[in-house]
């Protein structure tokens, strides 16, 4: 049994953007795996909801002629990772949204969700950093674009307004074309768990065995999912051998881990030092690198 | 000695069926839906006195029936473990509860209760309470509740935090310690506080009716529950009823009594009415009960071939808050010690039990031993290293052998499987091979090993305590029988192979027993409870005897209806058969004459009690092969094998299950699982997500194996095999990463964080 007041179910995107204007303190509810967690934790309870679970234009996986591959927020991490266009484009983003939690949180669960909670350790967030997905914010007074890499204003806060709601996730094909990826999520299990440290890494090869682009992204390391942008300058140009050989010191170099009780600074940067070098590797044989 | 089929037979679970398809009953499934609900609120300072608890709002809240607080509650001090009540003051549980309590002494002590319609306006008021607290020190370790000017958390109980200490000591160790010739080793072991993760919350309901207390609840002790509830309350114990159904588990969590008396006491306020109080997942973690994090100062003098002259070793245990099962589980620990490897010379043991506070240690499965064999079996390879020996050598000069005599409790080792385990596990591990294989340099960042570890374990409680059960069979119409006990079925298969001894003793056919699984304290006999790895042996024993006399009983029938002398007679599967074989009549005919007849109508039941003055050793050991990832602070159990000497097994693929069911309660152990508090004494990882209980993914295939032996003082030769499994992993795999790596990590559990400081601290990484 939760404790919430009342719910408002939106059968379409105006209809939930009104809802949240007519009441300012309407939280928005899709899978509901973060929301009823926190209201049945107390920190919600007693809450109003408007749930967006409903409305089919926000739901799914699309690839326009364009080559742009648009994610339906309330996608869940299951669908994201059985679609056929992820798996064939994006699988990395696939097999990211496939660490999160257990299956029956895959099964509710929304990548809208995941990234706009604003959590640094949401296993999909890193991975859509470093496609530079390119979110879509409607309210009523109309549509506003935000690369994802300016929606985090910090721990637990993205920039949506009140009324305002995330309805379109969009990769564009230079972002995605050419690149190998890997996610590791290094967790304390290997099932049903949070994230002690992730690192997401796309890359592209160039000519001669050289890096053509890099993109590097961790979660945890700071208070909000973070890209390495001097690590990923730093490689750029140089060859595979040469950033495998380098990319665990300039990493540690890098990201500010801080200490919690769940882990130290110190073993996060260790953690992530190792795992951005086996990320680079992974992602470097998916991409066809030469070696 | 040879056993009748039925003993030794992997018959399929007798609830397996109800429990597959979800028609078992647990205590939610029995619950009225419109019962009343009921919360606690839980202290937020680690130690301090209530001055005052305001309800006004949280009364106000739609729905709420009733507050209580602690200023409400009877003033009676009750124990709360599930031991076999003494009839000796000085050997009783401590009575250091009250169902709410003025004096808080850990964050989660129960300071108030709220009944109310649902569990919405039940959690609603319960954020309304107001507590104004007078903080007092805490004393969240060890260490801090022994400095000689900390308060005592229990004045009643004693002027110090030492809930009870105890020293044992035999031979001349000072003559040990005087010697220049001996090796001295001297290390700290550390364990953790770990939980049980039962998958079913501690839940009861409890109403009135016939001017009784009727508390239907999850618990492993269902008798030991009537009395402890009829103490806390101040009720006669016979006006209380407690009835057990299917449980989802409970690891010795539920060896104790928990909410039940509070939630007795609840119905009983509101004049009868049924109440329900389950308590959260993260109440189960802060405020129930949890394994004791213990700290072994272990000192060792052996000679140059590694024989054990002598043993001096220190266990602190940290009991946490309030008694619950005082020193017995220190206790325990300390007197494994001396069991599972004998000195040459000379033996001291000092145990003491502190409270702390912090959440309170009761019992969990191994009772204390998991904690005693981590250090006995990190030390013997801590010694086997320096001496340049095999673990298994070292171990074979010094372990207990055939013979032995517990010199304190008198406790024998009447049958004996330990040297052939350890030669089994040898075997399927390859650990010849493969300890010669790792123990050359390894380089890089994969590292492997292979490490072993060895236990001893009672069988059940004699003679610390009372060791009792009774035991009923009942005859139907039809000649099948009813079995009735107070031995509890808590997922384990209990009810399985108790059947399968009622069929061996009867001379019944084991599909014509049907056990009564539910535990109602009016009507099932008499019986402690599942505790203690004890219920196949001192039950069984019960259930033996039982089934003897209603064989006995049966052919008497036949003997005077059929005009035969009895003793030619026995009870053949479906029938009583004379001494050619020859059906004299079948059950069925035998019971409907001995119902109907009107000549002589007679209903056969057989009830007896088993008062039980033996005890004896199981023994088993864990083999580990690890492969460990140096720069990610992880270990990969490739391999693990147990082999346990259970004495005969009941029914092998049940057993096989507890086994595994036990290795990865050791896994979690040994790798991951650990409750994490703060210095004021909060719980930091009390949620199934943060406190990290390993999920299928994180186990590798178990293998469980057995070396097969005949006990004399089982009833059918059996022994103590629930708990065990458990006990041996966590050294096992901390002994494969020592080989593996060089690193000797002492203290539990053997996760990341810690390995990885621990390797950069070595320069491995």
């Amino acid at each position: 049994m939760f404790d919430f007041e009342n719910i408002v179910l939106a059968a379409s995107v105006e209809e939930a953007v009104a809802a949240l204007s007519a009441n300012e303190k309407a939280i928005v509810i899709s899978g509901g795996t973060d929301v009823l967690i926190k209201i049945r934790e107390g920190k919600l309870a007693g809450c109003d909801l408007v749930s967006i679970h409903d409305i089919p234009e926000l739901h799914g996986v699309r690839l326009t002629e364009d080559g742009c591959i648009h994610i339906g927020p309330t996608t869940t991490f299951a669908e994201l990772t059985n679609s056929p266009v992820i798996m064939e484009r994006i699988p990395v983003l696939g097999r990211a949204a496939d660490t999160v939690g257990g299956p029956q949180i895959r099964a509710m669960g929304t990548v809208g969700g995941n990234i706009s909670n604003g959590v640094t350790s949401a296993d999909t967030a890193t991975t859509l950093l470093n496609l530079e997905a390119e979110l879509t914010l409607t309210s009523p007074a109309g549509e506003r674009r935000v690369n994802v890499n300016d929606y985090y204003l910090g721990a637990g806060r993205v920039c949506l307004d009140h009324a305002e709601l995330l309805t379109d996730i969009c990769v564009k094909p230079e972002n995605y074309q050419g690149f190998g990826g890997c996610y590791i999520k290094y967790a304390m299990r290997n099932a049903m768990d949070i994230a002690t440290l992730g690192t997401s890494c796309l890359v592209k090869p160039g000519k001669g065995g050289v890096i053509d682009t890099l993109r590097l992204a961790f979660g945890v390391a700071a208070p909000v999912p973070m890209r390495a942008r001097n690590t990923e300058q730093a490689l750029t140009g140089k060859s595979y051998a040469e950033a495998l050989e380098e990319i665990a010191g300039l990493v540690r170099g890098e990201i500010t881990p801080r200490t919690s009780w769940r882990a130290s600074r110190e073993f996060r940067l260790q953690i992530a030092g190792e795992n951005a070098r086996r990320a680079l590797e992974a992602a470097w044989a998916e991409a066809g690198g030469e070696v | 000695m040879a056993y009748p089929d039925i003993i030794g037979k992997s018959v399929p679970r007798v609830d397996a069926r109800d429990k597959v398809t979800g028609a078992a009953k647990y205590t939610a499934d029995l619950c009225p839906a419109n019962a009343l609900v009921a919360r606690v609120l839980h202290s937020t300072v680690a130690h301090g006195l209530v001055r005052a608890v305001d309800i006004s709002e949280a009364e106000k809240v739609p729905g709420v029936e009733k507050i209580v607080t602690c200023f409400d509650v009877p003033d009676i001090g009750f124990p709360t473990a599930g031991h076999p009540w003494s009839t000796e003051i000085s050997h009783q549980d401590i009575g250091d509860r009250r169902l709410l309590n003025r004096h808080v002494r850990y964050i989660g002590d129960d300071v108030a209760a709220v009944v109310a319609v649902d569990e919405v306006a039940a959690a609603r008021a319960l954020r309304l309470i107001r507590v104004e607290y007078e903080e007092l020190p805490a004393y969240t370790d060890v260490s801090s509740a022994l400095a000689p000017d900390a308060l005592p958390l229990h004045e009643e109980v004693s002027d110090s935090n030492i809930v009870k200490q105890h020293i044992y000591e035999a031979g001349d160790l000072d003559a040990v310690r005087s010697r220049a010739d001996l090796r001295h080793f001297r290390h700290t072991y550390r364990t953790q506080p770990a939980q049980h993760c039962h998958i079913e919350s501690a839940t009861s309901f409890a109403w009135m009716e016939g001017g009784k207390i009727c508390v239907v609840c999850s618990t492993q002790i269902p008798h030991i529950m009537r009395r402890v509830i009829g103490q806390a309350l101040g009720l006669p114990w016979g006006s209380i009823r407690v009835i057990k159904p299917y449980i989802g588990g409970g690891f010795g969590n539920k060896q104790d009594v928990l909410y039940e008396p509070l939630n007795a006491y609840l119905s009983y306020i509101m004049g009868g009415a049924c109440v329900r109080l389950e308590i959260s997942r993260e109440e189960v973690f802060t405020s129930t009960r949890q394994r004791h994090a213990e700290e072994l100062d272990y000192q060792a003098w052996v000679d140059d071939k590694g024989r054990l002259m002598g043993r001096d070793v220190l266990v602190l245990a940290q009991n946490g808050a309030y008694a619950s099962h005082g020193h017995a589980i220190c206790a325990n620990s300390s007197t494994v010690l001396r069991d599972i490897y004998n000195d040459e010379l000379a033996t001291r043991t000092e145990a003491k039990t502190v409270y702390t506070n912090t959440g309170t240690a009761g019992a969990m499965r191994g009772y204390g031993i998991p904690q005693a064999c981590f250090a006995a079996e990190c030390m013997m390879d801590d010694i086997a290293l320096e001496l340049g020996m095999d673990p298994i050598e070292i171990r074979k000069l010094n372990m207990m052998r055939p013979g032995f005599v517990d010199p304190g409790t008198g406790i024998a080792c009447n049958s004996y499987g330990l040297a052939d385990c350890i030669e089994k596990g040898r075997e399927l591990s390859r650990w010849d091979e493969k300890r010669a294989r790792y123990a050359k340099p390894q380089s890089g960042n994969i590292r492997r090993g292979i490490g072993m570890g060895i236990f001893t374990y009672k069988t059940g409680v004699y003679p610390i305590s009372l060791e009792t059960a009774s035991a009923r069979l009942v005859l139907n119409e039809d000649g099948t029988a009813q079995l009735q006990l107070g031995a509890t079925e808590i997922g384990q298969g209990g009810d399985t192979v108790f059947c399968q001894m009622a069929a061996a003793a009867s001379g019944l056919d084991f599909e014509r027993i049907h056990i009564v699984s539910f535990q109602d304290t009016d009507t099932a006999p008499f019986d402690t409870g599942a505790y203690a790895s004890r219920q196949t042996y001192v039950t069984g024993k019960a259930i033996k005897k039982c089934g003897e006399l209603f064989r006995q009983k049966l052919t008497e029938r036949a003997a005077a209806r059929f005009h035969r002398p009895a003793e030619e007679l026995t009870v053949a599967g479906d029938r009583i058969a004379d001494r050619s074989g020859a059906t004299v009549v079948t059950l069925a005919d035998l019971a409907e004459d001995a119902f109907y007849a009107l000549d002589g109508s007679e209903h056969i039941t057989a009830e007896v009690t088993s008062h039980c003055t033996d005890n004896t050793f199981a023994f088993g050991c864990c083999f580990a092969e690890v492969e460990v990832d140096l720069a990610l602070g992880r270990v990969k159990v490739l391999d693990l094998i147990n082999v346990h000497d259970s004495g005969t097994l009941i029914n092998p693929a049940l057993a096989a299950a507890q086994v595994e069911g036990g290795m990865s309660m050791g896994l979690g152990y040994a790798l991951s699982e650990e409750m994490l508090y703060n210095g004021e004494g909060r719980l930091l990882n009390g949620t199934l997500l943060d406190y990290k209980l390993p999920t299928a993914l994180d186990v590798p295939d178990l293998k469980a194996e057995f070396v097969v032996t005949d006990d004399p003082t089982g009833p059918f030769g059996n022994k103590a095999l629930g708990e065990p499994p458990a006990i041996p992993v966590a050294p096992a795999i901390r002994n494969a990463v020592l080989q593996a790596t060089g690193v000797a990590f002492n203290e539990l559990p053997l996760e990341p964080k810690r390995l990885v400081a621990a390797f950069s601290e070595r320069g491995l990484i």
